[in-house]
């Protein structure tokens, strides 16, 4: 009985840890849709993209491993800027199903670009991370680590998004577009510059995500659903909510899959996000309009 | 300060203004008036920029701006209060007054800027953490006119100050207009609140179906039969 008491609180943290790691996956999908109205359906594969990159800086252009992993945030924020202003900007004020389907475009063509470029071959950066032991919990540094970074850039988020003039612009923005050239707001250069930011966080949880997982192209797969039922769950485009949302989903993955088995904690987050679904569509946190 | 020569402007296909001429000088009080419909917060759409002038001159201080883009404009010196207040609702009050100071030069005087309003409207430093949108009608507009001072303006454009507040409230948002003038503010106001509006401006236009019928000192327009006839119900 002591020892199944270990192991849950075991699976307890694990799931902290995860929810951290979540809840920055679905930060930055989140803070693109609460502030342009557009979903993101390519955001996981900006994630891929950021993987790749980080690979191939460090695992084959033989860069040190804080630039490659600088230069991935800088890739997919300038993939973030680019695919707001050749594919979202045209579809702005269309329908949301033909801004669903542009992006999700955007899915296929990078999972197939990256398939032409870097084949189907599983990649990974060959850096492994030893375990930690806080008394009798085993844990994983790489899963710490990530969710102390990921935990860092959601502050530094926070922060930003609340002391800073452009943070408090796109604030401002989802609420009133109209009058912002009147607070003398350049509304386009705002959008894109939440494009960048959506795009720079998709890079940092490629940066985190690389240290545990392989890359191949279809990589996204594993987490865009996630994200998204995520940001869903907690109320589309209300950060809060998503944070929480991203730890209640990581418990239910984590503490479901020990009790039960690995994958059945999927199963379990997403009965859970079904039934949810049901009792409150607009999400358990939805926005105060 | 600020010419308009000949201004014709609309929407799409639809002409809202007709060869409108108006001028404001440094330190005086204007109001345009008329009824609804008649083009006025249309006027100020296009002098703010939100629209485009499809012929006319627009010049502020010597200044021809009529092709700049309207987030330029407030950099010119000119703020306007939109009708309706359009506050952030779901922003706190000093993040609204934030966003009103956003251009570079307004963020160099911020904190001198924000004690300002705050002493032309201490009710607004007691609600600094408060969700603007919470707030009543007459501590909105308020808000709204406090956001628009905090880029220091050379001129203020008011949409419509009084609509849609309780009578009560519309007698101190008059008042507050004297106070905002006797700051030395140069001031442009559209109002269909004749009677109000023009005991507290220096001159006033009255704009009928996009044109100017007639223009002069308050006193003179509050006298003439026109206005008293059409609009004052004497």
């Amino acid at each position: 009985m002591e020892f199944f008491d270990i192991f849950l609180l075991e699976a307890v943290v694990n799931g902290l840890l995860l929810g951290g790691l979540l809840a920055l996956l679905a930060l930055g999908l989140n803070l693109v849709f609460g502030v342009i109205d557009v979903i993101w359906i390519c955001y996981a594969e900006l994630i891929m993209v950021g993987m790749y990159a980080i690979w191939w800086l460090y695992s084959v252009q033989g860069f040190p491993l804080w630039l490659a992993f600088a230069f991935g945030v800088a890739v997919t924020s300038l993939l973030g800027a680019a695919l707001h202003h050749f594919i979202v900007r045209p579809v702005l004020t269309a329908e949301p199903i033909n801004q669903l389907l542009v992006t999700g475009g955007v899915l296929f063509f990078l999972q197939a670009a990256a398939t032409v470029v870097f084949t189907v071959e599983f990649r990974n950066i060959g850096i492994r991370l030893p375990g930690v032991s806080v008394g009798e919990l085993h844990l994983s540094m790489a899963r710490l680590i990530a969710f102390a970074v990921a935990l860092a850039s959601i502050v530094a988020t926070y922060l930003f998004l609340t002391r800073t003039y452009v943070g408090t612009a796109i604030r401002a923005i989802s609420q009133d577009r109209g009058i912002m050239p009147l607070m003398g707001v350049n509304a386009s250069r705002i959008y894109l510059l939440t494009s960048a930011l959506g795009g720079g966080l998709a890079g940092l949880a490629a940066c985190l995500l690389v240290l545990q997982y392989d890359i191949h192209p279809a990589i996204g797969l594993s987490f865009g659903p996630i994200a998204f039922l995520i940001c869903v769950l907690g109320g589309l485009g209300n950060l809060v909510g998503g944070f929480l949302a991203a730890f209640i989903f990581a418990q239910f993955i984590s503490v479901g899959g020990f009790v039960f088995h690995l994958e059945w904690g999927y199963v379990l987050a997403f009965v859970f996000f079904i039934v949810m679904m049901f009792w409150k569509p607009e999400g358990l946190f939805a926005r105060r309009r | 300060m600020l010419e308009i020569r000949n201004l014709s402007a609309g929407y799409g296909s639809f002409q809202a203004l007709f060869d409108v001429s108006l001028s404001v000088r440094a330190g005086e009080s204007v109001a345009v008036i008329g009824p609804n419909g008649a083009g006025k917060t249309t006027l100020l759409r296009a002098i703010s920029r939100l629209i485009d002038a499809s012929s006319g001159d627009m010049v502020m201080e010597g200044r021809r701006y009529n092709d700049i883009p309207s987030h330029e404009v407030v950099s010119l010196g000119i703020a306007q209060v939109p009708e309706g207040r359009r506050l952030f609702p779901r922003l706190t009050v000093e993040d609204n007054l934030m966003m009103g100071a956003f251009t570079p030069a307004a963020r160099r005087h911020y904190r001198e800027r924000l004690d300002f309003v705050y002493s032309l409207f201490p009710k607004m430093k007691e609600r600094r953490m408060q969700m603007a949108g919470t707030m009543s009608g007459g501590e909105q507009q308020m808000c709204a006119i406090g956001r628009a001072l905090m880029s220091k303006p050379k001129l203020l454009l008011l949409d419509e100050p009084s609509a849609g507040l309780a009578p009560v409230i519309v007698q101190s948002i008059f008042e507050l207009m004297r106070r905002i003038r006797a700051e030395g503010y140069t001031v442009l106001i559209v109002e269909q609140n004749i009677q109000q509006v023009l005991q507290v401006v220096d001159r006033g236009y009255l704009l009928e179906t996009g044109r100017i019928r007639m223009g002069g000192p308050s006193e003179a327009l509050l006298a003439s039969d026109e206005i008293r006839k059409a609009y004052l119900g004497v």
